[in-house]
């Protein structure tokens, strides 16, 4: 299988196959990244996030299918959380996907977070790109469910819908700080519920608390179960995405997200580079020197910087 | 990072008995896998192109409706058509003895009854998995 050739030519089993090698740190994701970023850079990536149980999947699902319309393509990329014992993962989301699950110009990929704590995967950027090269319009980023610090889907997105349902008073206090403050677009789900009105004044009134920005996040009250209301939320992506192009902002993004790309990879290669530093026989004798303390690991690590991090 | 078994668990047919397929999930999990479920009552088209799209190196089907002769080798078929052929499909359910060899020539590479422990599907998909090269 040429997965390379099959991302560009947009086949389903060589994306699905590409993102597994970007999962797993295959080295063939290298080579795949290598001969398809030229072609990334035109989907249009929407992260939404909210607390477990707002209904981030079923919104996804209804956005998916009338965003898919005519000849869109749309790919979703679903992450659920990884056992930290076991590593192992339950993925769940597309339960409540499978109106749009057969739809030809629908993917719908499950990511567990392995080892990721910002509510998304270290591979979802990764994955996004391979679905960007294979030509979908819009790539959909449901993080897991995220309460106040989760927010690295923002990294990773253009515009961010954070999602919300009713009852989630003295939440939305608490969550001033941290995802508050990623929204460009504010959801109330399930609005056929009591409490709905009340739940989106609240938000309204955080979020015009930040309203020195340009951009005024707006408040909208859907249902995804009786599927009303969703055509407001592609409104307003799209008012939000024609306020990052007219601004010149969304050209800025684009630019911090291929640093983010070289950063993050740079990450996580260092990391590993410096484990294998540590495991070198040289240091053992320092290392155990800082378990008997009588050294301590800032001393170490400045040994370890000067002699064998800046090698010449 | 080395490579993690993907795990379809996967509802063919009508019958909307998923407390064996939800128990076997939490079982691969706990063994380290990725398990995706579909829930119940999917068609075996669904359940195929669910198997593409995820990337899985696992289909396990459950099935207590009976019609496992029917589902079964639909979903082994579809996924050959899907150039997935390399993909280990295992069954399980309420599945008298004498159906498991036809089961087994159309696809369906082991089926586990009742009463088999939980470890013995783990163990199995674990040592029958297909590695790509």
């Amino acid at each position: 299988m040429d997965v390379r050739a099959g991302v560009l030519a947009g086949d389903i089993r060589s994306v699905a196959r590409g993102i597994s090698w970007v999962e797993n740190d295959d080295p063939r994701a290298a080579e795949l990244i290598r001969g398809i970023y030229p072609s990334t850079g035109r989907a249009y990536i929407v992260g939404l996030t909210g607390s477990p149980g707002v209904g981030k999947s079923t919104l996804v699902s209804r956005m998916a299918a009338l965003m898919a319309t005519g000849k869109r393509k749309v790919g979703v990329l679903a992450v659920d959380p990884t056992s930290p014992f076991s590593g192992g993962a339950i993925l769940g989301d597309r339960v409540r996907m499978f109106d749009v699950a057969l739809s030809p110009n629908v993917y719908i990929r499950s990511m567990g977070t392995r080892g990721s704590l910002g509510g998304i995967s270290r591979a979802t950027r990764m994955a996004s790109r391979v679905l960007d090269a294979a030509g979908f319009d819009w790539v959909l980023v449901e993080t897991v469910g995220a309460g106040q610090s989760e927010v690295d889907v923002h990294d990773v997105a253009y515009t961010t819908v954070v999602v919300m349902a009713p009852g989630m008073g003295d939440e939305i206090q608490a969550m001033k700080a941290g995802i508050m403050e990623i929204g460009d677009v504010f959801v109330v789900n399930k609005a056929d519920r009591d409490g709905a009105d009340r739940t989106a004044a609240q938000v309204a009134s955080i979020v015009q608390l930040s309203d020195e920005r340009e951009w005024h996040p707006p408040v909208l009250k859907v249902s995804a179960e009786l599927n009303q209301g969703i055509e407001s939320i592609i409104e307003a992506i799209g008012q939000h995405k024609s306020f990052l192009e007219h601004s010149g902002k969304l050209a800025e993004a684009k630019a911090s997200m291929a640093r983010r790309d070289v950063l993050e990879i740079l990450r996580a290669r260092l990391s590993e580079d410096l484990q294998h530093e540590l495991d070198q026989p040289v240091l053992q004798e320092k290392l155990d020197e800082v378990a008997n303390r009588h050294s301590d690991p800032y001393t170490v690590v400045d040994t370890v910087f000067e002699q064998y991090w800046r090698k010449p | 990072m080395e490579h993690k078994i993907r795990v379809l668990v996967a509802k063919p047919g009508l019958d909307g008995h998923d407390r064996g397929a939800k128990v076997l999930a939490r079982a691969f999990m706990e063994a380290g896998m990725e398990v995706i479920y579909t829930g119940i009552r999917r068609t075996p088209e669904q359940i195929a192109e669910v198997a593409r799209q995820e990337d899985v190196d696992v289909v396990a089907l459950s099935c207590l409706s009976g019609a496992h002769n029917t589902l079964f080798p639909k979903v082994v078929d579809l996924l050959r058509e899907k150039g997935m052929g390399d993909v280990l499909v295992v069954g399980g359910g309420v599945i008298p003895d004498e159906d498991v060899p036809f089961l087994k020539a159309h696809g369906i590479e082991e089926v586990f009854g009742p009463g088999t422990p939980l470890a013995t599907s783990v163990e199995y998909i674990r040592t029958h998995v297909n590695r790509e090269a």
